[in-house]
């Protein structure tokens, strides 16, 4: 008993330190990814969501060169730092191709923008490399491990865990002694300032560009030796690196470099303790972490002026005879299934219910200016409500849908206090952050969500299983939650919404407690989007984590984009056009996210006021 | 009758005292005009008052409830009433509608998710406007109107909570001097009208020698002097801290 004591005794101890040096070795990386993805916001105030893509094609383009030419120490450190420059170009590239003309636009087009580079990325590097997952060799001279405390640790971890700290050092160097790095800082803190020091701030800035990707292309081809190569790395790492920025404080390195260590002990200890929900630690970290220090660990207030929702002159518009219309509108789609076969059924009970999620995500866009980036938390919150209802208890169909809405709507009630606490970019990050922690529920509690595999059979019963029975019910709904929606916008709730936007400072000053009513705005698109779930889960007779994760997100942020904000209007459309573009076009490739992300960035560039408004623009100048 | 009473008002910025130890006194009926060269703490003063911004000491209290440390929103409810230097409006709503947010606001009507707001209160907000002369342009949107005209709206959303007390920073700036006349001497209207207390920054000095009924002088975070237009006028210190003279 005496001697088994004593085992107990050292073992944790050597296991423990070999837990935190693998933290560290996690955090190297994290740093390199977040370190670029910080510069590149200090300069150009994007928040770059196609950093993890150069941070994937760097390890992809690591693999290709390290397996030519990574024989000898010289060929593989070549093939990393040659991986790392090649991201450096591309994202140089990038930044004259698409940033350039996104400097002046609001947040919500730098980040779709960006995100369609991520998915033309995904595209081009299957296109490239291939669908399957790559393993590379390991590093020549770093192959073995060594004993700490008797509990062996890879040597290449161990040079990982010292190259954060020399990067550190470099980057330090490069911003204080260098007449490049002193400029870049000028810029961090005034934009117009140095273009009056006769710098040209468009070379400025793809040279930034040129820094922060390659950086993550080096985190990329450094990891070579360590897991495999997969095309889901981007969206993993740049999830986690937003986590870094934010919680180190924005355009901040050393906080980026502070963040990083703790997040990755947070996740060598989290995975010990709570091995179902690391993910979930990692986000709630960082919503703690802003309510406490709103600017981040090291971030200063005066630093990152808070980006303000772009200036609305044009009133919300109802358009004419809004309402004849809309009653036209219903009864054709109520006639529908007396024309239209099965598989157009289907496809039209879908779009009414994407039309829902669409009008409830513009109504935080639209009237509060709020850009979530995580609203898919609350449609999946609400499928996987209904879902669970009818798996784990059995319920009947009603009450399962009755649930849906009061899942996502509590959910929505307690992110969207913590939410509600910030504005602008940070709003998005932690709108996303929520969407992370209940997709990583979804995806991690196996147990009762089943996981990846979803939940089956989530179908509707004999009465309403008919087609055209479950499409009228869906319409039923929808169209009757839309008009209580459209209620409430032009209904003074509406509109204190509105001057919440319009004039923070005014607000206040007559009596509106802004906050509030952005909450309440949260709770109730949460609620309207957690109803479109439940009848989207029925609709498809089964649930998956992929339904409350960043692309689904991202979809309802262009269906609201493709109609146009300052349109009620707009989100039907919207959803319409997407919807079908998606079923109808992008099923015709297998190339959907290149088309989806072009689409995405013709979007942004082209028609910024979406396509009613474009429509309508055009009518009043003819 | 109101009154508010403010006392030994202090507020530094990083080391920099902006307002040093500001007291003063408004009573309904006052016009008084708050002047001083630029960065004199005037503005500073202003968000001290309305609770923009918190004293490191002092107080506001008006008919002796204390209005530190209460949220802006909370002193408005209490009757005190504020227009901006920089104008704040809601631009994405008509000029009515604007009238009509601080009419709902004020009768707690705000939750409402039923009855659309724009046909509440439409005839009171119209004859506030009627009062500031911007009845005809009601319906056009705030975001697209004259700098002098947005100004007047300001007035109007600030008169429509029926306020004991209003703040009012730089009333007429970017306005024709004709039209800075005519809106003190609207000013000067409500205040013989409804008993109001105003306190007001100016540049304009013809504005405020001819309507203030007292003149407060602000430099450098400390008042200076205090008294009629007159009085002010009169005073050594005050043309030696305009004038550039030794103080």
């Amino acid at each position: 008993m005496g001697a088994k004591v004593s085992t107990e005794t050292t073992r944790p101890m050597s296991f423990l330190l070999v837990q935190a040096l693998s933290g560290l070795a996690t955090a190297a990386t994290l740093f390199l990814v977040s370190s670029g993805l910080t510069i590149v916001f200090g300069v150009t105030r994007i928040v770059n969501f196609a950093h993890g893509s150069f941070y994937m094609v760097g390890a992809y383009a690591g693999w290709s060169l390290i397996e030519r030419f990574g024989g000898s120490p010289a060929g593989f450190w070549g093939s990393v730092a040659a991986a790392a420059l090649a991201m450096g170009a591309l994202g140089a590239a990038m930044e004259i191709g698409l940033l350039r003309r996104l400097y002046r636009s609001p947040e919500l087009f730098q980040l779709l923008g960006t995100f369609g580079v991520v998915l033309v990325v995904q595209d081009l590097t299957a296109w490239t490399w291939g669908p399957e997952d790559l393993l590379g060799r390991r590093a020549p001279g770093l192959k073995g491990s060594i004993d700490i405390l008797d509990q062996p640790f890879p040597l290449y971890d161990l040079v990982l865990i010292g190259l954060g700290p020399l990067v550190l050092g470099l980057l330090w160097l490069l911003f204080n002694r260098t007449r490049w790095g002193t400029l870049v800082r000028a810029a961090t803190q005034d934009r117009e300032m140095t273009s009056a020091l006769g710098v040209d701030p468009a070379r400025l800035f793809t040279g930034v560009l040129f820094l922060g990707c390659a950086l993550a292309g080096l985190g990329g081809a450094l990891q070579v030796p360590r897991e495999a190569v997969t095309l889901q790395m981007d969206m993993a790492i740049v999830v986690e690196a937003f986590v870094v920025v934010v919680v180190g404080g924005m355009g901040s390195l050393t906080g980026a470099f502070l963040a990083s260590l703790l997040i990755g002990q947070l996740q060598a200890f989290g995975i010990l303790v709570f091995p179902q929900i690391t993910l979930v630690l990692v986000f709630l970290f960082m919503a703690v972490v802003l309510v406490l220090r709103p600017h981040g660990l090291l971030g200063r207030a005066d630093e990152v002026p808070p980006t303000a929702p772009a200036t609305v002159t044009v009133p919300l518009s109802a358009g004419r005879h809004a309402g004849t219309w809309a009653l036209a509108l219903l009864a054709i789609l109520a006639a529908a299934p007396l024309v239209a076969g099965d598989y157009a059924l289907i496809l039209l009970t879908e779009v009414v219910i994407l039309a829902l999620f669409a009008a409830s995500l513009h109504l935080l866009i639209g009237l509060g200016g709020l850009v979530s980036f995580g609203h898919a938390a609350w449609f999946g919150l609400g499928a996987y409500g209904s879902a669970l209802l009818v798996k784990h208890l059995g319920a009947p169909m009603p009450l399962a849908l009755a649930g849906a809405p009061v899942l996502a709507g509590l959910g929505a009630l307690v992110a969207g206090w913590f939410c509600v606490r910030r504005s602008g970019l940070y709003f998005a990050m932690l709108t996303l952050a929520f969407a992370q922690i209940a997709w990583s529920i979804t995806f991690q509690w196996y147990a009762v969500t089943g996981g990846d595999n979803g939940i089956l059979g989530v179908w509707p019963p004999a009465w309403a299983a008919g087609k055209a029975t479950y499409y009228w019910l869906t319409l039923a709904l929808c169209g009757g939650t839309l008009w209580l929606l459209r209620r409430a916008a032009f209904a003074p709730f509406g509109y204190a919404l509105r001057a919440g936007r319009d004039s923070g400072l005014r607000a206040e000053s007559v009596g509106i407690d802004t906050r509030r009513f952005q909450w309440m705005a949260f709770v109730l698109a949460g609620t309207a989007a957690g109803l479109a779930g439940g009848l989207y889960a029925f609709a498809k007779g089964s649930v998956f984590p992929t339904l409350l994760a960043v692309p689904q997100s991202v979809d309802a942020l262009v269906m609201v984009l493709m109609g146009g904000i300052q349109t009620v209007a707009g989100p039907l459309a919207g959803a319409v056009v997407f919807h079908l573009l998606e079923s109808e076009v992008m099923s015709l490739t297998d190339w959907w996210r290149l088309v989806l992300g072009l689409i995405i960035v013709a979007l942004v560039l082209v028609f910024p006021r979406g396509i009613v408004g474009f429509l309508s623009g055009i009518g009043r100048r003819a | 009758m109101s009154e508010l009473v403010v006392r030994d008002l202090q507020r530094s910025f990083g080391g920099v005292q902006a307002v040093g130890g500001v007291s003063f006194t408004l009573r309904s009926g006052d016009l008084l005009a708050l002047i001083g060269p630029n960065g004199a703490g005037k503005s500073t003063c202003f968000n001290l008052l309305n609770g923009q911004l918190k004293p490191d000491s002092g107080s506001v209290r008006l008919d002796g409830t204390e209005l530190v440390g209460l949220p802006p929103r909370r002193i408005w409810a209490l009757g005190v009433g504020r227009t901006f230097q920089i104008t704040a409006t809601f631009a994405s709503m008509t000029v009515a509608e604007n009238v009509q947010m601080v009419l709902l606001s004020r009768a707690r009507r705000l939750f409402g998710l039923w009855r659309p707001a724009a046909a509440q209160f439409r005839e009171p907000a119209l004859a506030l406007l009627e009062r500031v002369g911007m009845a005809t342009q009601a319906d056009r949107p705030c975001g697209v109107l004259a700098y002098g005209d947005v100004k007047r709206v300001e007035l109007a959303m600030a008169l429509a909570s029926a306020p004991t007390v209003l703040l009012m920073d730089e009333p007429t700036a970017g306005m024709a001097p004709a039209e800075r006349l005519a809106l003190m001497a609207l000013t000067a209207e409500l205040v013989r009208e409804r008993g109001l207390a105003v306190l007001f920054t100016e540049h304009d000095m013809d504005v405020v020698f001819g309507h203030a009924t007292r003149v407060l002088v602000l430099d450098r975070g400390r008042l200076i002097a205090e008294g009629s237009p007159d009085q002010v006028r009169a005073d050594p210190r005050v043309q030696s801290v305009y004038l550039g003279g030794e103080a």
